[in-house]
């Protein structure tokens, strides 16, 4: 065993970009549910933003046209499932688990031919001074952009729901749909809005797999990381900061046990990686414990259709 | 995620092979993978050998698959739906198919399994394998030679004995070249998760390791090591597309040859249960090219050593060789018999850590 081989900052910035992808993803995935909409395609946009931003990288050199084309793709995507719940009004689980399954299939359709290639770098912060810090300017200073934008999407996030007008709304459409509808707002557009938000999220998270994470397209890459950022968005009890908090404790157990098992750490790996799952159902026990505490949380129109009836 | 994409595929195969079933003298071959077939290791190697026995037999053969099926109850189900479609000869490609592949074979007598790196036969049920730890002994012998932090990193999926088999016989041979060699093994636990591989490549290359080596199935580790400019080999496929700098070599799995035979001994009757474990000499484990990164000295000499074991000269577990607990294993001379190979479950002396079980 031989835990000095850990160098703790290199830890902390490998953490960070492993936890981008479901940050992203899981806090897009929030503002659907906050707006009262559960879709469970978040697998499916996030690996179609996978291949597009990897593919519009490719084909014009350059990444921050990636991950717009990417956040494009997953809120295009995403109009599927609002068509089908929205205005159809079919069946939210069924339409977001189709909506996974239509996005893989389309990613390895759409990826022919990418696989193999090498998307063009993204530029790391570099800041005359800030960077060259010994400690903090590693951990805090010399990541990809995407880690910034990640960050500052919580905080915008958080400050929309809790002061902005739209914020209200928002979650006055989730909370109880009839009476939003009743005092004059547009559900279902505002509804829509929030899934096409929600996609292009996923779309960004996804790209940031194939474009900065792994580098490379391969076929059903995000490999189950859709569905984590779901269970974010429960550990989180539907509020932002503490998405940020879950999307780095589920991205830092992995990359925290590769380190020790590395380090020779005799660790019992499955503890370990089933860790946030296990704290994911405990926070629903917890939830669901008494009717005051889960009040507070899942937003009361949570997955259920919206018909105006006048 | 990957079980309710299975469901799906394995109900429209259903439906689309009902219609297809009066086409009745059509032999129909059945394969189960446990990846996607792009992602450019073990299930693209498999799907390259299912496209090779379409070539050989045109018209009278109809292939399927399923890809992404997971390991366990999800298999058997894919499994029944594929025996009660008419298929004749059905592939499953994984190890962790093992239980599953029995217990559909026992249902349906009449239908042909082979199951790949497994150990359980029956008389419908065959078993084949390849030989890799021929190729780790070829690319462990380069790794020993070209570190030079003298850190080897490994990136293993399941504790399972074809894994381990692996991990010692590259480090045997690492060893042998260079005594100084250690190994940092990182156990994933996934077959392919690009993301997981990533990390776990990461990890260890912030841990001072300069070659890796990977018993996972996508190029997510080829990637980062052409990425943070160290080396690697190619794992199932050549993968040298995804690190024309990293890449030193590679283990290829050639599994067209015996895909053609075995449909064709179930076209003319001639199937029967077997336990095939081919290796480099029968051409199933193929090593790629070395590159100009590897000195000319250590590729003659890794050369030599696949030759060796080519012509049946060398094993790659001969004696003398204890276990990690310092007990002997193998005494001078003496080579591990297949039986003990199929079910190996210890490192042997010198490899760190403990297998997690």
């Amino acid at each position: 065993m031989d835990l000095s081989a850990i160098n703790p900052v290199l830890l902390v910035a490998s953490l960070m970009i492993a936890a981008t992808p479901i940050l992203l993803a899981a806090i897009g995935e929030l503002v659907v549910e906050r707006a009262g909409v559960l879709n469970l395609g978040v697998e499916g946009m996030m690996i179609i933003g996978a291949i597009c931003g990897f593919a519009i990288a490719v084909e014009t050199g350059s990444p921050l046209v990636g991950f717009v084309g990417a956040a494009f793709a997953g809120a295009a995507l995403s109009l599927l499932f609002a068509f089908l719940t929205q205005i159809m009004l079919a069946n939210q689980v069924a339409s977001g688990l189709a909506l996974t399954l239509f996005g893989l299939g389309l990613s390895a359709l759409i990826g022919q031919g990418y696989a193999g290639q090498k998307p063009p770098p993204t530029p790391r912060l570099d800041l005359p001074v800030l960077s060259d810090m010994p400690v903090l300017g590693q951990v805090l200073f010399s990541h990809d952009p995407m880690v910034y934008f990640a960050i500052a999407m919580i905080a915008a996030t958080w400050a929309v729901l809790k002061y902005s007008r739209v914020g209200l709304i928002l979650r006055a459409v989730g909370e109880n749909h009839d009476a939003a509808h009743a005092l004059g707002y547009k559900v279902v557009r505002i509804r829509i809005l929030a899934i096409m938000f929600g996609g292009a999220c996923a779309g960004l998270g996804g790209a940031y797999l194939s474009l900065i994470r792994v580098p490379q397209w391969t076929e059903g890459m995000t490999a189950g990381a859709g569905w984590i950022a779901l269970a974010i968005v429960v550990f989180a009890s539907w509020k932002p900061w503490r998405v940020m908090l879950g999307a780095y404790l589920f991205g830092g157990v992995t990359v925290l046990q590769f380190n020790l098992q590395a380090a020779g750490v005799s660790i019992p790996v499955q503890y370990l990686s089933m860790a946030p799952y296990v704290i994911t159902i405990l926070v629903l026990v917890i939830m669901s414990s008494s009717k005051s505490r889960a009040a507070l949380n899942a937003p009361a129109a949570l997955g259920r259709i919206f018909h105006a009836t006048h | 995620m990957t079980s309710i994409k299975t469901i799906l595929t394995g109900a429209a195969l259903a439906l689309g092979l009902t219609t297809a079933a009066f086409a009745a003298d059509t032999t129909k071959v059945g394969f189960v993978y446990v990846g996607p077939i792009g992602d450019f290791g073990w299930s693209y190697e498999h799907n390259q050998a299912r496209l090779a026995v379409e070539e050989a037999y045109g018209d009278k053969v109809e292939t399927t698959y399923v890809e992404s099926v997971p390991e366990g109850a999800d298999a058997e189900r894919v499994l029944t739906q594929m025996a009660l479609s008419g298929h004749d000869l059905i592939f499953t490609t994984s190890f962790g198919y093992m239980d599953p592949t029995m217990t559909v074979a026992a249902k349906f007598p009449d239908v042909k399994f082979e199951h790949a790196t497994g150990y359980k036969r029956d008389k419908n049920v065959s078993t084949y394998s390849a030989r890799f730890y021929e190729g780790r002994a070829v690319i462990g012998t380069i790794a020993g030679r070209v570190t030079k932090t003298n850190k080897v990193g490994y990136i293993a999926s399941f504790p399972i004995p074809e894994v381990i088999r692996g991990i010692n016989s590259a480090y045997i041979h690492a060893k042998k070249v260079n005594p100084d060699v250690e190994f940092k093994i990182v156990w994933v636990y996934t077959w392919f998760d690009p993301a997981k591989e990533a990390d776990a490549a990461t990890a260890l290359i912030e841990q001072g390791v300069d070659v890796i080596m990977q018993h996972t199935d996508s190029p997510a580790a080829m990637t980062i090591a052409e990425e943070k400019g160290i080396v690697a080999f190619g794992q199932a496929s050549d993968m040298v597309q995804f690190g024309p700098n990293a890449r030193l070599s590679s283990i290829i799995d050639n599994w067209a040859p015996y895909y053609v035979a075995r449909v064709g001994a179930a076209m003319d009757g001639t199937w029967e249960s077997t336990d095939t474990w081919a290796g480099i000499k029968d051409g199933m484990v193929g090593i790629g090219a070395f590159s100009d990164k590897v000195p000319a000295d250590v590729a003659a000499e890794a050369q030599a050593i696949s030759d060796s074991i080519s012509s049946g000269s060398y094993h790659p577990f001969t004696g003398p060789l204890n276990k990690q607990d310092g007990t002997v294993w193998l005494a001078d001379g003496e080579v591990a018999d297949d039986g003990t190979l199929a079910g190996l479950d210890f490192y042997v002396e010198g490899i760190e850590g403990d297998i997690p079980n």
